[in-house]
């Protein structure tokens, strides 16, 4: 405001009056943003701070839930539960969906257009409508399972029984979502300029080769990307062991994830403080893990 | 000036925070003075309350009730009863115990099953029945539904309905392996044996760990694993009645004699209809969920007693089952709100009710000839009533649930659940089970034994 009358005049407008055009603009969704988003964050640590007995009534424990939570066994098991399907079902997924996606673009495929509805289409079904539709397939007494082992008289082992169950579930996360990780590929190949195609293949570069050094290198972004959604997605694992535990009720322990531990102990135990500590612990280790991934995933991007 | 916006968005954002959390932070624990001990209401000052009229909130699931509002609101047209249906069980008791924490929206009145009803009494959220004189209507309801409203010397709800045991069995698949009906639990074990020999694919019954059940069956054969005195509860489950059970219960998992399907599954409901699944030991609330769930079931199924755990006794024990009760925090006068509540459990409602198909927990309408002649088409005529009444009577008195039953129900698969799909024994189960509801209680504050 002191600003020498010799300064360009556009500098002291400008910093006479700061502009809020921007935030005119942002304000509607800063707003709505800091409502559902920001402050049930703010709220879980505040509640995680406290413990509320029902003998005793509410009292202020700092992080003893905290300390709870990390010398408890049953979060452990179902972080390590969660851990061992992020690396056996996320790479057979991607994998999967790469492949389809490499196909789908080849342009060799006839019926292009078909496949990939169809492989999309499981995304398209409601994860609580697959999950009891699965849990249906499942039944080894009345169920697809029970049917096969009549009529073609033989045994087929119990997808729900414990030894099993995580990989029946990572089958359905699978078939759910191998479309929809082949549509972010596919759309990432769809943009790669088709001139670098033709500069390969005038070099002498076979098929897998263009594959290996032109298309897989184009479409890294994605590839990180979907990682990252299956990681969290893998981390948030709840609908399809929710559902199935109607079917398979031993096999699927009240802390099988951690997201189905913080949803029990809400709702059976009433025990909201423990679990907003298990939700912010596990939002912690979900952060570290994408952060790390994306970190080395485009490191030299 | 792009960090300044950043930090300005992050500083308002956070503010808008903490505000937020501190709207939150109600704290619910002050005691209400108005639960127990309070001064006597007489059945006049209830009759004046209902003349007067007012608002009233009821939440429960049961569905005749709905008649019983009609008709309560026919005979006192001053009183507006809202009756809400919150969800079933579990559900209800989450949004009754979130609109308890939060101070406001709690209903006049609540549904709440029999093993749940501790809970909610320990946590003061409801008004005892005492000052209204309802130890005086003791003797209009079976024993067994009145000890479960009974908690520490209190009345805390009034019986609505009940579920003495009964075994329900496919006779068309009994006669057509010439299986007599069991009188116990050791000719049950050999019946099961019989059948899936004799056809593999058929079981005596389903099982695949129900908490609900093994409490009933422990509660049958005398066992009392639970003891509670106010704060202080013992949880004990090697005592003789449980071992009788876990004895006859093993060998029927080990052998593999019970269907490992759910009960409530698309494929119970087929196989108690295909016939797969030969019989079943649970509520008198059955048979309306037979009709509706499992017609194809409709003339082959039959009631009759329980089987025994000691041959020639009569023994039983109930299955599941709901109050009525008063929500200590609901806003209408106390009085009007039991009277809605004797006349939909002790009065006129009551009869509507079971005209409507719900199992009584009254001592009138279980003796009532007309009701106890009821002929039940699924049951090809059967008079099936009789057979619940009587169980009903034999009901074992002295069983308590835990003040954290809800709980302790929710974690039952986690620990005796093992039993049914690996190498641990049912004893090893209910010990893991007795392990944790003990240290949930702890945690919880209670002394616990």
């Amino acid at each position: 405001m002191t600003a020498p009358p010799i300064a360009a005049p556009t500098d002291v407008r400008r910093r006479r009056r700061p502009s809020f055009r921007g935030w005119q603009f942002v304000g509607p969704f800063m707003l709505v943003f800091a409502l559902v988003f920001l402050a049930p964050i703010a709220y879980s640590i505040y509640l995680s701070l406290y413990r509320n007995r029902l003998v005793g009534g509410n009292s202020f424990v700092g992080l003893d839930n905290y300390q709870q939570v990390l010398d408890d066994p049953n979060f452990w098991s179902s972080v390590g539960r969660v851990s061992l399907f992020l690396i056996v079902q996320v790479p057979i997924m991607l994998f999967l969906a790469l492949l389809i996606a490499l196909a789908i673009d080849s342009g060799r495929l006839y019926g292009a257009g078909f496949f990939r509805v169809t492989v999309f289409l499981p995304y398209a079904v409601p994860a609580v409508v697959a999950a009891l539709m699965w849990g249906f397939i499942y039944g080894s007494q009345f169920g697809l399972i029970g049917s096969i082992n009549d009529a073609l008289n033989v045994t087929l082992p119990d997808p729900l029984k414990p030894s099993l169950i995580l990989a029946s579930i990572g089958n359905i996360v699978t078939w759910e979502f191998v479309g929809y990780n082949m549509l972010i590929f596919y759309s990432a190949l769809k943009v790669v300029p088709k001139s670098l195609y033709e500069s390969a293949e005038i070099d002498g570069a076979g098929q897998y080769r263009t594959i290996w050094s032109i298309k897989l290198p184009a479409i890294r972004g994605a590839l990180v990307i979907a990682t990252i959604f299956s990681i969290i997605g893998s981390f948030q694992l709840f609908n399809e062991p929710a559902i199935l535990r109607a079917s398979a009720p031993n096999a699927i322990t009240t802390y099988f994830t951690p997201n189905f531990y913080a949803y029990s102990l809400t709702f059976s135990g009433q025990q909201f403080n423990y679990s907003a500590a298990v939700a912010v612990v596990m939002a912690v280790i979900t952060m570290i893990v994408a952060y790390v991934v994306q970190l080395r995933g485009t490191r030299d991007l | 000036m792009s960090r300044f916006r950043t930090v300005a968005a992050v500083a308002s954002a956070a503010a808008l925070a903490l505000s937020m959390a501190a709207c939150g932070s109600s704290d619910s624990s002050s005691d209400s003075a108005s639960s127990g001990g309070g001064k006597a209401v007489s059945d006049a000052d209830v009759t004046a309350a209902l003349e007067k009229g007012g608002n009233l909130t009821v939440w429960a699931w049961e569905p005749t009730l709905k008649q019983v509002v009609a008709k309560f609101q026919e005979k006192y047209p001053k009183v507006k009863v809202d009756l809400v249906n919150a969800g079933t069980g579990d559900k209800q008791y989450t949004a009754l115990q979130n609109a308890i924490a939060a101070g406001k929206g709690v209903p006049d009145i609540g549904q709440i099953e029999y093993y749940a009803l501790p809970q909610f009494a320990l946590g003061k959220s409801l008004t005892s029945l005492g000052t209204f004189g309802a130890d005086g209507i003791k003797a209009d309801f079976a024993p067994g539904p009145w000890n479960s409203v009974n908690n520490g010397g209190q009345v805390y709800g009034l019986p609505m309905d009940s579920g003495p045991m009964a075994l329900y069995y496919n006779k068309e698949v009994f006669d057509k392996y010439k299986i007599a009906v069991p009188t116990t639990w050791d000719e049950y074990l050999d019946a099961a044996r019989k059948l899936h020999a004799a056809d593999p694919k058929a079981y005596i019954t389903n099982d695949t760990g129900d908490a609900g059940f093994v409490t009933s069956m422990i509660w049958q054969a005398g066992g009392k694993p639970y003891a509670v005195d106010g704060t202080n509860v013992t949880i004990n489950f090697s005592d003789e009645g449980t071992q009788k059970f876990e004895k006859v219960w093993q060998t029927l998992i080990t052998e593999k004699l019970v269907a490992p399907v759910s009960s409530w599954s698309d494929q119970w409901f087929q196989g108690i209809a295909s016939g797969s699944i030969a019989s079943l030991a649970t509520g008198a609330w059955m048979p309306a969920n037979f009709v509706s769930s499992a017609p194809g079931g409709a003339g082959k199924w039959r009631a009759a007693a329980l089987p025994q755990w000691t041959a020639g006794a009569n023994a039983s024990a109930e299955n599941g089952g709901s109050s009525l009760a008063l929500m200590d925090k609901g806003t209408a006068d106390k009085a009007l709100a039991y009277g809605f509540l004797k006349y939909a459990t002790d009065g006129d409602g009551v009869q509507t009710r079971v005209d409507n198909g719900a199992f009584p927990a009254t001592t009138a309408q279980l003796s009532d000839a007309k009701w106890l002649a009821t002929e039940f088409p699924y049951f090809g005529g059967q008079k099936a009533n009789e057979i619940f009444a009587k169980s009903s009577q034999n009901v074992l008195t002295g069983w308590s649930y835990l003040p954290f039953q809800v709980y302790s129900n929710s974690i039952f698969n986690d620990t005796v659940g093992k039993a049914y799909v690996s190498g641990t024994t049912l004893a090893d189960g209910l010990k893991a089970w007795q392990d944790q509801s003990a240290k949930y209680g702890t945690e919880q504050g209670f002394t616990v034994k």
